[in-house]
């Protein structure tokens, strides 16, 4: 079948299987390598994007149900060059991130909740992010990076 | 003043913040373009004879390029003899077993684990891989299931008959009967070390190109180096033909040391079909067939006087291997290396057994050996103060090597090189303020409330670049516009080398650290090279940087004099500014550029092989504060506080960030996770919903406190941090949701501490009182 999706503003079609993952749709047609698959039952996170403004769990959506949707991954969310997104700022400057395998979801699910949320407690952010795994940082710093960017946004 | 010790960001970020790495499964290389699919057939039976195979209708399927099983791996050297004299009892061995122990790359006439792969599917994409791997019918003749220390023990059921044991080594004396004479008191229990799956969050992956006599590797892995010659030796190769890379990698836990038979398979289907292939595993797949960590059986006995004194200690350990002897022999000696923990006692005997079982293989998992060592003397020492009635902080002060003892040599033969373990200990009980908690603790039982608090304690030391031996190597270039690329044996996969590498160059040569590359991962441009595992990184693969940036600035200061047309004992290199001047004369100044440009031919290039010959012993203490819900037996980690000394601190950043990830694996092994079996060798937690890898939402933020005592035996002073936070953190923990209970009766909950089993404890203790 058809599919037709806007990806970080681009538009981009293509014909694919039936059963084609949303996440397969952006890595392997759309060539947005960024999100990660990092499970087969839901649990991790890793491929979290923007599906029409609200956060998904791109393995767990059939490209045919985000045709003529809006997807946003992290590739997307920087301005032009080099200016970071203050959530990705943010993950900088707490080091919240060391293999970076979840880092894509983990960036998508924190600017979904700060959507959601702008001003989150730690216990909210972590009941917030309980679906999104990480291995290497404890969580410690990824908490800590939420609530700067957080921070950050009730300053502007 | 120099920028090491100082809080910098990693280079590494911006890239995996905005275009996300290039894992495996991420290139997009020219080589891989048209790269099939492998996809494995795995054993869905623990224990069982293979009695055919029919690969029809899956080579029928749309897209198949082939099916291969272990009938057609018909090139390859045979596998390795038996080196440890045949039928098991062989000292401890690094390296996995030969003779009957081998283990195929595909299975031939009996699978030994679930997950175990029979047969491989090469399509044109992917999903076509998972329709026809289903469609390869396995006829199975289901053997008894060897599951658990004790089934292995009893030997009913072999996993290799030919070997005619379950036992693939045995180590240690049988116990002396007079080890415990003298003591007033002595504890004795069985306690278990459960096994865990590592869960990297990027799971298994690789691909495989043949071109022109060259076989070229992608593999998620933590050492190139290591994996090329593990490949030239299974596929029969001249390692000179071989080019391994490790890409980005999505963390490796200890589990992706080198490389498993189902990426050296992808690697010989390459060869085999002539496509390129691609292969990333599923999670299921990963939790069955990646190998997992821990899974030992422990008796512990202590003894010692009233007024708590340890006076000897014996650990015995069943390690269970899984279905193959991988690194078997290795963990359960590095556990009877570090016995004793950082206690001075003066008595111990320690004793191992090896048992293969059908079960996924079992080998290094973050502390790798350690952590098993450290959760076994913890609870000894809590169920020894438990005994004598002392506060275990108390025991612990009492018992801890004191600091004039080092370097210390401790009775299981390790050199304990610095500490200061009791000032560790102080720092934890004053920063989580202990006599507070203490006092909380006290009224909550007094007024019978149904949240009760524990306080845990672990003190500990480990032993990192226990291969010191092996060394790392370093190769730095001066480039003539004063850049630099450093070449590492040492393998990043989320440690942060390209930033404290570069560190250390700009500490050393005044070169700033934007102008600093650092490549690691690729024999072809680092032929020579160990990698990252057992904490060994800065102590070997940073010192090998920092040796090379020192050589290179010995030869700078030639090429300057000659320039200055001073001599080189007049001039000096303002770290400030990356310049060489005659001292005193910064009009004379020469940049790295120009000296580099004046170099000549050979340049400004450096070659290391660092070692110190020996590891370093890291140390530290942790203070766990739970709570544990009595009527149900739910366990929280409130607060966790530790002093985890690795010697000097380079980066402040990262060794923070390597404790805070080592503590939260250490809680998750203590509260939650378990990789379970049923009777019939099935995996029970197979998937990331069964199996409990622990969330942000089940961890507090963390209290870490500083503490820095020097190594002696590295320039840099530095111990290694990687695994330190699991090793005091899990016993820590366990400790801590005991003590909640303890006035209850209960001296002993077995890890994960689920609200089952401290529910089951609790009751178990009403029932006896």
């Amino acid at each position: 079948m058809k599919v037709s999706l806007t990806a970080n503003g681009s538009q981009v079609a293509a014909e694919v299987a039936d059963r084609t993952l949303l996440v397969h749709f952006l890595r392997d047609e759309a060539g947005l390598s960024a999100t990660n698959v990092g499970c087969d039952t839901s649990s991790c996170g890793a491929c979290t994007v923007l599906l029409n403004g609200r956060s998904v769990k791109s393995c767990t959506v059939l490209a045919a149900q985000a045709d003529g949707c809006d997807v946003v991954t992290v590739e997307g969310l920087a301005a032009d060059g080099d200016e970071l997104h203050p959530v990705q700022r943010a993950f900088r400057a707490e080091h919240a991130l060391q293999c970076g395998f979840c880092t894509p979801g983990m960036v998508m699910a924190t600017v979904s909740l700060l959507a959601e949320n702008p001003a989150p407690t730690e216990d909210e952010v972590r009941a917030a992010l309980e679906g999104n795994l990480c291995r290497c940082t404890g969580y410690h710093n990824i908490v800590r990076a939420v609530l700067a960017a957080a921070a950050e946004r009730s300053l502007r | 003043m120099s920028i090491l010790g100082t809080r910098v960001v990693r280079t590494e970020d911006p890239r995996l913040l905005t275009a996300g790495g290039t894992y495996v499964d991420d290139l997009r290389l020219p080589e891989l373009a048209r790269a099939a699919r492998v996809t494995f057939v795995r054993s869905p039976i623990a224990h069982a004879l293979i009695t055919g195979i029919d690969a029809c209708a899956a080579r029928a399927a749309p897209g198949v390029v082939a099916v291969f099983t272990a009938a057609d791996l018909d090139d390859l050297p045979p596998p390795p003899p038996d080196d440890d004299g045949g039928g098991g009892g062989g000292e401890a061995a690094p390296l996995p077993l030969g003779g009957p122990w081998s283990e195929p790359l595909l299975a031939i006439d009996r699978v030994r684990f679930v997950g175990e792969p029979v047969a491989m599917v090469i399509t044109d994409d992917q999903y076509q891989g998972e329709d026809a791997a289903e469609l390869v019918s396995v006829d199975y003749e289901p053997l008894q299931p060897v599951v658990g220390t004790d089934a292995a023990l009893a030997g009913a059921s072999l996993v290799f008959p030919a070997a005619a044991t379950n036992v693939a080594v045995t180590s240690g004396a049988p116990a002396d009967a007079t080890a415990f004479d003298g003591c007033e008191v002595v504890v004795q229990a069985t306690i278990a070390n459960q096994r865990l799956a590592p869960v990297p969050m990027e799971a298994r992956a690789a691909a495989a190109h043949w071109a022109d006599g060259k076989l070229t590797v992608w593999s998620s892995t933590q050492n190139a180096q290591i994996s090329r010659f593990i490949l030239a030796g299974a596929l029969g190769l001249d390692p000179g033909s071989i080019r391994v890379v490790a890409p980005d990698v999505g963390g490796g836990f200890g589990a992706k040391i080198g490389v498993d038979r189902d990426a050296l398979l992808v690697a010989w289907a390459a060869r085999r079909t002539g496509r390129a292939l691609r292969w990333a595993e599923t999670r299921t797949e990963n939790q069955l067939a990646m190998t997992h960590g821990r899974a030992q059986r422990q008796v512990i006995k202590i003894g010692g006087t009233r007024d708590g004194r340890i006076l000897a200690y014996r650990l015995e350990v069943v390690q269970d291997t899984g279905a193959y002897p991988r690194m078997g022999g290795f963990l359960p000696f590095l556990t009877s290396l570090m016995a004793t923990g950082a206690y001075d006692i003066g008595t111990v005997e320690t004793a191992f057994r090896v048992v293969v079982t059908n079960t996924t293989p079992i080998s290094a998992y973050r502390g790798a050996g350690r952590p098993e060592a450290t959760a076994a003397i913890e609870r000894a020492v809590d169920l020894f103060a438990a005994e004598i009635g002392m506060d275990p902080a108390q025991l612990r002060r009492i018992n801890l090597v004191p600091p004039d003892k080092f370097p210390f040599s401790s009775p299981c033969g390790a050199v304990y090189d610095t500490g200061a373990y009791a000032q560790a200990l102080d720092k934890v009980l004053a920063g989580a303020g202990y006599q507070d908690l203490r006092a909380e603790q006290a009224r909550r039982r007094e007024r019978g409330d149904p949240v009760q608090l524990g306080i845990g304690l672990a003190s500990y030391v480990e032993i990192t670049a226990g291969d010191a031996a092996g060394g790392e190597t370093a190769r730095l270039v001066v480039h003539g516009d004063g850049t630099v690329t450093v070449y590492t044996g040492s393998s990043a996969h989320g440690q942060g080398h390209h930033t404290a590498w570069a560190m250390l160059v700009e500490a050393e040569l005044g070169i700033e650290m934007a102008k600093v590359t650092v490549v690691h991962g690729d024999t072809d441009l680092i032929p020579l090279g160990v990698g990252t595992y057992a904490s060994r990184s800065l102590q070997l693969g940073g010192v090998a940087v920092q040796k090379a940036a020192i050589d290179v600035k010995d030869q700078a200061r030639r090429v300057a004099a000659d320039m200055l047309e001073a001599s080189e004992a007049d001039l000096e290199l303002d770290t400030e500014r990356g310049a060489w001047q005659v001292r005193g004369d910064p009009e004379s100044s020469r940049t790295w550029a120009e000296v580099a440009g004046h170099a000549g031919a050979g340049g400004l290039a450096a070659d290391v092989n660092y070692t110190d010959g020996q590891p370093t012993f890291p140390f530290g203490a942790h203070l766990a504060v739970a709570e544990v819900d009595i009527e149900t037996g739910k366990a929280r980690l409130l607060r966790h506080v530790t002093v985890d000394d690795a010697g000097t601190v380079v980066s402040p950043v990262l060794a923070e960030g390597q404790r805070h990830g080592g503590i939260a694996q250490g809680a998750a092994q203590a509260l939650l996770e378990e990789m379970v079996y049923d009777a019939d060798g099935n995996p029970v937690t197979g998937t990331l919903v069964d199996y409990a890898i622990i969330t942000a939402a089940e961890l507090p933020s963390f209290e870490l406190l500083q503490s820095e005592t020097p190594a002696t035996i590295n320039p840099l002073g530095v111990k290694g941090i990687g695994e330190a936070g699991t090793i005091g953190a899990a016993p820590a923990v366990q400790n801590a949701v005991i003590d909640a209970v303890s006035h209850l009766g209960v001296r002993h909950i077995d890890m994960p501490v689920t609200p089952a089993r401290v529910w089951a404890a609790i009751d178990e203790a009403r029932q006896s009182r």
